[in-house]
């Protein structure tokens, strides 16, 4: 792996993390948490591992893209915009009367390829896309984000077995592991236990990597090519908020309005990062 | 007497026929291919056939996805695990974004007798038609059924259809013509108007000829599509006559007596309802019974024609 391949990258995820901002104007309720926690995730995935285009965004061939957690979608427009599926003066429109960028992905979104937001389902949706791509003989991949807290869902397991029962290689979850739901510790409110074993024990390849380490992330990404007749799992190790000094590992931010003072601090700690 | 014939066997079969022509359609089922009878295409096509397992909301999604790369997946349960198991499924994954995903509401209504209220779907007609983008049909009979399959796979988008476990009088003719958004008249009278759905249309029909020797003439007309509803025909089907009757194996809040009072409520009209009222299911030896414990009968028709004209 080139070292200028992950500057570059790096120094992209801190333009996705200050585009995350764009959406958050002074007082506008986000979910800045989730957004940052997977802002390098979503960063390689569309920088560096996914085959796709903007102007060719209806290819039958592209990779997919699937943000399970969908009220993290702040970092998708973020990655979208930075990739050209629309302006990023976009951006300052999240979450307005007619605006295409929604509090949850919709496919109104150029770019946004299913409807998510409603918790434990976006596992399945990629699971069907999976199966098309079997079916059609085509060679493409699909990339799920989960949260974390989303893993009590009872639908993320039925779809976790039936992605291993028909052994669809071609697709592959990533746990956004942040350890918070909304209203605090997953460990204390919820415990969802040895999640890399669970799947494992369903019959998943997994890796287990620092979800904000560049370089593990691309080679995580890579490693799973290589896996034949299973699934995959990247359990990725991250914090709540990361990059903004006051809003990591702190519930309150999951979603919250942000003052003025907030979001220049978290924009400052952005560039100087 | 007309003859009667099975609406699952009439559906699994011209499924498979139209599969056979056409490579996007998949079937999806959660462990009632035997029941749904998409068991066909799993035996003739198996490639197009996957079965999920006892997961419907799985199911649902996955078919969701599989419509997004250009499939067009039909998903088979009970209606009552379709329509409500995976309502929220259906709501967000299929309907919002008006995802080409048909879903099957298999042994609908009091139809699986014996298995009970857990089993017997008394409201899908109602939860499928509150969601936007939702198409709900209601195949009155196998010649119909057959119909309905070709036609929804013409159509671009989510349709909920609701299939009859069981044998049932062919009331339309294979050369009737069907159309999903339009009602059809089936016969013809100028005192009371009577839209029905499913079973009730042979019940109304029943019923008509007893009104008929009371001296009272009944039009009856099959409302296969509740959703979206032929408003102008339904006006004017009731435009002329001195009431109108709803008659539904489905909850009278919120199916086709909800739509067809919607409607109408602009109009001078008396609406009485003819359904299940506001209650569960139960088991029964066979479907008659249940048919006739709720009231979903040639006489309550009459009784309720009489009332009205009176």
């Amino acid at each position: 792996m080139q070292k200028e391949n992950i500057q570059f990258l790096k120094q992209k995820a801190r333009i996705i993390r200050y585009n995350i901002l764009e959406t958050l104007e002074i007082g506008k309720k986000g979910h800045l948490g989730g957004s940052m926690s997977s802002a390098d995730l979503v960063t390689a995935l569309y920088l560096y591992k996914m085959k796709h285009n903007s102007k060719n965004p209806d290819d039958p061939d592209r990779d997919r893209f699937i943000f399970s957690k969908g009220h993290s979608v702040l970092a998708q427009y973020a990655a979208l915009a930075e990739c050209g599926y629309f302006s990023k003066s976009v951006l300052k429109t999240t979450k307005t009367l007619g605006s295409i960028l929604q509090g949850h992905p919709e496919t109104r979104t150029p770019g946004i390829e299913a409807n998510t937001g409603s918790l434990g389902q976006g596992l399945s949706i990629g699971l069907g896309m999976a199966m098309g791509a079997k079916l059609d003989h085509r060679n493409y991949k699909v990339y799920v984000i989960l949260g974390d807290g989303e893993l009590g869902e009872g639908q993320i397991w039925e779809a976790v077995n039936t992605a291993s029962f028909y052994k669809l290689d071609n697709l592959i979850a990533i746990v956004d592991y942040n350890k918070l739901q909304a209203v605090g510790l997953i460990k204390k409110r919820y415990d969802l236990g040895d999640i890399r074993g669970k799947f494992a024990i369903f019959g998943w390849k997994t890796f287990e990597i620092n979800g904000h380490d560049m370089e593990e992330i691309l080679q995580a990404l890579d490693s799973v090519d290589e896996i034949k007749g299973a699934p995959s799992v990247i359990v990725a190790h991250t914090i709540k908020g990361k990059g903004v000094s006051f809003a990591e590992n702190n519930p309150a931010f999951h979603n919250a309005a942000l003052t003025k003072e907030q979001i220049e601090r978290a924009k400052a700690d952005i560039c100087n990062s | 007497m007309r003859q009667k014939e099975n609406l699952r066997e009439a559906y699994g079969k011209e499924l498979l026929k139209c599969a056979k022509a056409n490579n996007k359609i998949i079937a999806l089922d959660a462990d009632l291919c035997g029941s749904t009878k998409s068991i066909y295409i799993e035996k003739e096509i198996p490639a197009r056939f996957f079965e999920m397992g006892i997961a419907e909301q799985n199911m649902t999604s996955t078919a969701a996805g599989l419509a997004l790369v250009g499939k067009i997946p039909f998903v088979h349960s009970f209606a009552v695990f379709a329509a409500g198991q995976a309502y929220n499924q259906i709501r967000q994954g299929i309907a919002l974004p008006k995802l080409n995903v048909k879903i099957i509401g298999s042994s609908c209504g009091l139809s699986d007798f014996g298995d009970g209220a857990t089993h017997q779907s008394v409201e899908d007609i109602s939860i499928m038609r509150a969601i936007p983008n939702m198409v709900v049909i209601v195949p009155v009979d196998a010649i119909e059924t057959r119909k309905v399959v070709r036609a929804v796979i013409k159509y671009n988008g989510p349709v909920y259809i609701r299939i009859n476990r069981n044998d049932l009088i062919n009331v339309t003719k294979e050369e009737d013509p069907f159309e999903i958004g339009k009602i059809f008249k089936v016969a013809e009278g100028n005192d009371i108007t009577v839209f029905a759905c499913g079973i009730m249309v042979s019940q109304a029909l029943e019923a008509r000829k007893t009104l008929l020797e009371m001296g009272i003439s009944t039009r009856v007309v099959n409302v296969s599509t509740i959703k979206p509803l032929d408003i102008e025909n339904v006006k004017k089907f009731a435009k002329d006559v001195k009431g109108v009757i709803t008659a539904e194996e489905n909850n009278i809040i919120g199916g086709l007596g909800g739509a067809i009072s919607e409607a109408l409520s602009e109009e001078l009209i008396k609406i009485k309802k003819v359904g299940i009222n506001d209650e569960f299911g139960q088991s029964a030896n066979c479907y008659e019974d249940l048919i006739n414990y709720y009231g979903l009968t040639p006489k309550n028709i009459v009784n309720m024609a009489r009332e009205l004209v009176s």
